[in-house]
């Protein structure tokens, strides 16, 4: 069971407190009439499965409510940071 | 009675409280202290059970954690059944009652043995493999067979009267295991300030230096052992758990702890004790002073009652005050075994000899040995045992000095007992947990721990290191380590006290034990006792291909056990490496995973279960509904009524008399359970709007509206009525299931999309009582208890909703309808809702209102075609499938969600499957909810299907069955005629129609 830090609450807080939802950082198209079928379908669709450094959306649900971000090792659970929602990570996996 | 191998003046039992138990239906007596192994053996009892697949008889082997074959059924009444106890870790209790778990009829006398003798070459290595592969078809059979010969024990068939709990907790510093390195750990930890917790699972602390012969400071090492407990007691910030198996090392140092408390007293727990409690430990540092298991020897016959490893048998005699034989083999590659041979020598019994491979032992227990008398045989091994039901003699020969093989000068030894020592394995489970994978030390020989993924400090035994010495002074450093680390460094005197100890000659690494005959010839070598894996099945396995360490177990089923291969899987991988020419490192270890020791379901379960195991949700009138007879039906967490029987009608028959109420006169739902959220905010509206497939730029104050809520790919997942309280002001109903997903919908785009809206989303779901009141009557019925709105027809209209008092109290009442009849929805203060509830019954008595549930809502509704999200659609549905295209506003200026998806390429496509009403042709022939539509009944199986039946009732207003659901291309197919095959064989016409079955142009609604 990870630890989190909620970036709201300022605490670690039990993970049973918090949801995951899925790959951080996917941005609704600013004009989805635009987007070509394959560009909404990767939009809704197509994630990451990273071995190593992940973005995740996480929402604090049985606490503030929150969604926030965190950075996750896939591998060895290692969680290197939380951040807001708008905000950018310090931590990122190196270019491949 | 007498223990016939109970000596005299030794061990830590109570000799003064004498136990008495049973096991197997015969009457034995122990001591205060003793486990059950040891009682057992204090009693002469030879044979605990049967093999798993051979049915070979069975004894004691060890004296912990890694017993594989004393596994017991425990309980002397139903209630109290607990399958899978180990003997050696449960401590006797007065009238524990205890029994083998397999062998028919008795474990003395087994017919599976003959079987076994016979059928064991039908149950080659990969047996099972071999048998679930072909025929499928017999599996259920076979495994019928298989269980019952293999008779793993038994769970209650009643209520377990115990109750368990959970316990989540925090400190700065775990220790694992209460030996010397632990003590002392927990002692260095807890002086420097830290909050500790140490945990050990057996009924004392201390490990090994409970039976040791060595000393600590001038005294008997169990008197170091006293005084640090004692010392540990006086310190508020330590917490010291006895019987407590930390079982699992999870995340971010995150492990649970198995705390049995009262397992030792009694079959029950005492009145108002909890049974076992499970730890859930947030740990700022861990030490691991798990120890180590010692490994028994691979050889012909090992199996045969008596065959034992040697640290038991010295722990049976020092600490239990057993001596389990009179005459003693030693078998081993190790000094330490040398210290069972003079323990067994002290309790006046025979050592036969000790059967050494090393051709030059020189330690000083050998010595000691030697000295003692005691016969040493050097450079050979024990390779057979004569005997079945106890051990009658061994062969012993010579072993080749440069070849895994004998070389000659064998002789036979008769005695009754083995003890054999192939060397130690650190207890790495734990560390594994965390995902590092144990790496292999030539100078220990066995794994060791891998490099520490979380913050875990390592201290004797687990590290290969087995002096007290070192043990002592490892714990000290780790403690105050592990203490440092967490922020607590108070200066402390404490010193690492001098011991007086044996210094040990180098070991040899054997694990398996060559025969005469080549492996796969010679009598049974086992592994693992408990599946009864043997070197030759292994050899099987990789013959057949299965070369990975991880195949070898899953083929052979090595590890497979209760006791997770603790015994024997180090020796397994070893002959896996042999078979394949690699090293053991290169063939490595199979994966270790929680829990270290089984632990069971009622510590999982904690107080979370009975009444506790899900939570019920009830409404303001719940009590009315019980106390009025009501069935309930699970919706979401929530009670609700499902229908309200009166004496002596079926179901069907209160179904048609609470439809007809609604439809005639008038008829009341508690429809409190509807999600409801309060949404404010200038950016309210706009929000909605694009959540929303519909319009909602005009929605004016005072107006409600029905509404469809779609995921990005345009399917449907809620619907529900919004109402616009004031101009910044809504108040969203949900459906009852969906909730807590709606509200977690709204807030994902609020904050990770358009957090530049102002707007704030509030559950009132609780806050408000919701009762629904409708029927031709409804009108009149309102019109008694509230005077401060006008009900008039055309000032209160359809889809409005008004502020007022309703039976006194402050109401909203809004006039929408999920039946198609003239209907109020009144909102009350939650307090207030048992009052106005029973005010409208009181009232409309004089209509006859009729209290209905949830399942005459249904009826009701579908009558009428309006759909129920998650009943009628399941996310492949979009509004136009559902026919429900004028609940989308296309020209909305904003892109709602959804709409991009709908015009995909695939929900655009034609012969989508539609929702469409369906009319049997036999009006009362009803359609089972979930039957497949073909065009053709007489098509060949696998038939085309075309749809399913979503809903389907008997219609009283209609008197007749109707039914909505999925065919292709439904909405332009009206008319068509499509089949039901059913599972009988009968098929079920139906016509396609439109879903609204009754008062298509909605008058009843607007009078």
């Amino acid at each position: 069971m990870l630890c989190i830090f909620c970036p709201h609450c300022g605490e670690y807080r039990e993970e049973e407190e918090f949801s995951a939802r899925g790959q951080a950082h996917i941005k609704r198209p600013e004009d989805p009439e635009a987007c070509s079928d394959e560009e909404w379908g990767n939009y809704m669709f197509f994630r990451k499965n990273p071995k190593g450094l992940h973005h995740e959306l996480w929402v604090h649900s049985a606490g503030c409510g929150k969604f926030f971000n965190m950075t996750r090792d896939t591998v060895s659970y290692e969680i290197k940071e939380t951040y807001k929602i708008g905000e950018q990570p310090s931590v990122v996996a190196a270019e491949k | 009675m007498t223990q016939p191998n109970r000596v005299q003046d030794a061990g830590r039992i109570n000799r003064s409280r004498p136990l008495t138990f049973t096991f197997n239906g015969r009457t034995f007596q122990g001591y205060e202290g003793d486990t059950v192994a040891s009682a057992l053996l204090a009693n002469g009892i030879d044979i605990v059970g049967r093999s798993f697949k051979y049915a070979r008889p069975r004894g004691i082997v060890a004296a912990g954690a890694e017993e594989p074959n004393a596994v017991l059924q425990l309980g002397a009444s139903e209630a109290a059944q607990i399958p899978n106890v180990r003997a050696t870790q449960q401590e006797l209790y007065n009238g524990l009652e205890c029994a083998s778990t397999n062998g028919w009829p008795t474990v003395e006398f087994d017919v599976m043995a003959y079987l076994g003798k016979i059928g064991g070459g039908m149950m080659p290595p990969g047996f099972y493999n071999k048998t679930f592969m072909s025929p499928q078809s017999l599996w259920p059979t076979y495994e019928k067979y298989i269980r019952k010969a293999a008779g793993l024990g038994r769970a209650s068939k009643q209520k377990d009267p115990d109750t368990y709990d959970h316990l989540n907790q925090h400190c700065d510093v775990l220790v694992v295991g209460g030996g010397a390195a632990g003590l002392a750990a927990a002692l260095a930890a807890g002086e420097a300030g830290a909050r500790v917790i140490l945990a050990d699972e057996q009924a004392e602390f201390g490990g090994a230096l409970l039976h040791s012969n060595d000393w600590i400071n001038e005294k008997p090492a169990s008197n170091w052992v006293a005084e640090t407990v004692a010392r540990l007691r006086t310190m508020d910030n330590v917490q010291l758990l006895p019987y407590s198996t930390v079982n699992g090392y999870h995340d971010h140092n995150f492990l649970t702890i198995h705390q049995r408390q009262t397992d030792h007293l009694g079959e029950t727990a005492p009145q108002g004790l909890t049974r076992q409690r499970l730890h859930r430990v947030r740990a700022g540092w861990v030490v691991l002073a798990t120890g180590a298991h010692e490994r028994p020897l691979v050889y012909a016959n090992n199996d045969v009652p008596g065959c034992m490893i040697a640290s038991a048998v010295s722990t049976y005699i020092r600490r239990y005050g057993v001596v389990p034989g009179n005459r003693l083999v030693v078998a081993t590659t190790n000094d330490y075994a040398y210290q069972t041979a003079i323990d067994w020598a002290n309790t006046g019994r025979q050592v036969v000899a000790v059967v050494d491979s090393r051709p030059d032992p020189d330690g000083e227990l050998v010595a000691a040995a030697e000295k003692a008398g005691i016969r040493v045989i050097k450079g050979s091994v024990v390779y057979d045992v004569q005997g079945s039901k106890r051990v009658k003699s061994v062969s012993v020969a010579r072993l080749s000095t440069t070849e895994l093989s004998l070389a000659g000068s064998e002789t036979t030894l008769d005695c009754d007992t083995v003890a054999t020592s192939g060397g130690w394995s650190p207890v790495v489970h734990l560390s594994c947990h965390t995902g590092s994978r144990p790496v292999w030390d030539d100078d220990v020989i066995g794994f060791v721990p891998g490099p520490a993924n979380q913050k875990q400090l390592l201290a004797g035994g687990i590290q290969g290191h087995y002096s007290i010495a070192e043990c002592l002074a490892e714990g000290f450093s780790a403690g105050a380590q592990a203490a440092t680390n967490a922020g607590f460094d108070k200066p402390t005197d404490l010193t690492v006290p001098k011991v007086h100890e044996p210094s040990v000659g180098k070991a040899m690494p054997l694990f398996y034990v060559p025969h005469k005959q080549p492996m796969t010839r010679a009598p049974k070598q086992f592994v693992d006792y408990q599946n009864d894996v043997t070197a030759a099945s292994i050899d099987v396995a990789t013959r057949e291909g299965f070369e990975a360490i991880e195949h070898v177990k899953r083929y052979t089923a090595l590890g497979f056990g209760t006791d997770q291969g603790k015994l024997g899987n180090i020796n397994g991988m070893a002959i896996t490496a042999q078979a394949v020419n690699k090293t053991i490192p290169e063939t490595g270890t199979t994966v270790f995973r929680p829990n270290y020791t089984p632990v069971t379901f009622g510590a999982i379960a904690g107080r979370n279960a009975r009444e506790l195991f899900v939570p019920e949700r009830y409404t303001a009138m719940h009590q009315w509904h019980v106390d009025n007879g009501a069935k309930f039906e699970d919706v979401g967490e929530w009670k609700r009524p499902w229908y309200y029987p009166k004496a002596g009608e079926s179901m069907q028959d209160s179904l048609n008399r609470e439809v007809l109420a609604v439809r005639n006169g008038v008829g009341m739902l508690d429809a409190s359970t509807l999600g409801k959220i309060d949404i404010q905010g200038k950016d309210a509206r706009e929000f909605l709007g694009r959540i929303y497939t519909n319009a909602w730029a005009k929605l004016a104050v005072g107006k409600c509206r029905y509404g469809l809520m779609c995921g990005e790919d345009g399917m449907v997942f809620d619907d529900g009525v919004t109402s616009c309280l004031g101009e910044n002001h809504f108040l969203m109903t949900t459906t009852t299931g969906g909730a807590a997903h709606v509200l977690e919908w709204l807030e994902l785009y609020h904050q990770t999309e358009w957090p530049e809206l102002e707007v704030f989303f509030t559950s009132v779901t609780d806050h408000w009582a919701t009762m629904t009141i409708g029927g031709p009557d409804s009108r009149k019925l309102l019109a008694e208890l509230c005077d401060d709105i006008d009900l008039d027809k055309d000032a209160f209209k359809f889809m409005d909703w008004r502020q007022g008092t309703v039976a006194g109290v402050p109401a909203r009442v809004f006039r929408i309808s999920f039946t198609g009849e003239l209907s109020y929805e009144i909102n009350v203060q939650a307090n207030f809702g048992m009052h106005v509830w029973k005010k409208l019954m009181e009232h409309g008595a004089k209509y006859g209102i009729t209290p209905y549930g949830t399942e005459t809502m249904h009826i009701l509704r579908a009558e009428k075609g309006f759909i129920i999200v998650g009943q009628d659609t399941d996310s492949t549905l979009h509004p136009y499938d559902l026919g429900m295209g004028w609940a989308v506003a296309q020209q909305k200026p904003f892109s709602f969600v959804g709409k991009r998806g709908m015009s995909r390429e695939d929900p655009t496509k034609a012969n989508r499957k539609q929702l469409v009403g369906l009319l049997t042709k036999d009006p009362q022939k009803v359609l089972p909810e979930g039957a497949q539509a073909v065009a053709d009944p007489k098509q060949a199986i696998p038939m085309t299907m075309l749809g399913h039946v979503t809903s389907s009732y008997y219609s009283a207003t209609l008197g007749r069955s109707i039914a909505m659901g999925t065919i292709r291309g439904g909405l332009d197919r009206m008319g068509e005629t499509v089949y039901y095959p059913m599972l009988d064989g009968s098929v079920v016409e139906a016509e396609i129609c439109s879903p609204v079955f009754y008062d298509p142009k909605g008058d009843r609604q607007n009078v």
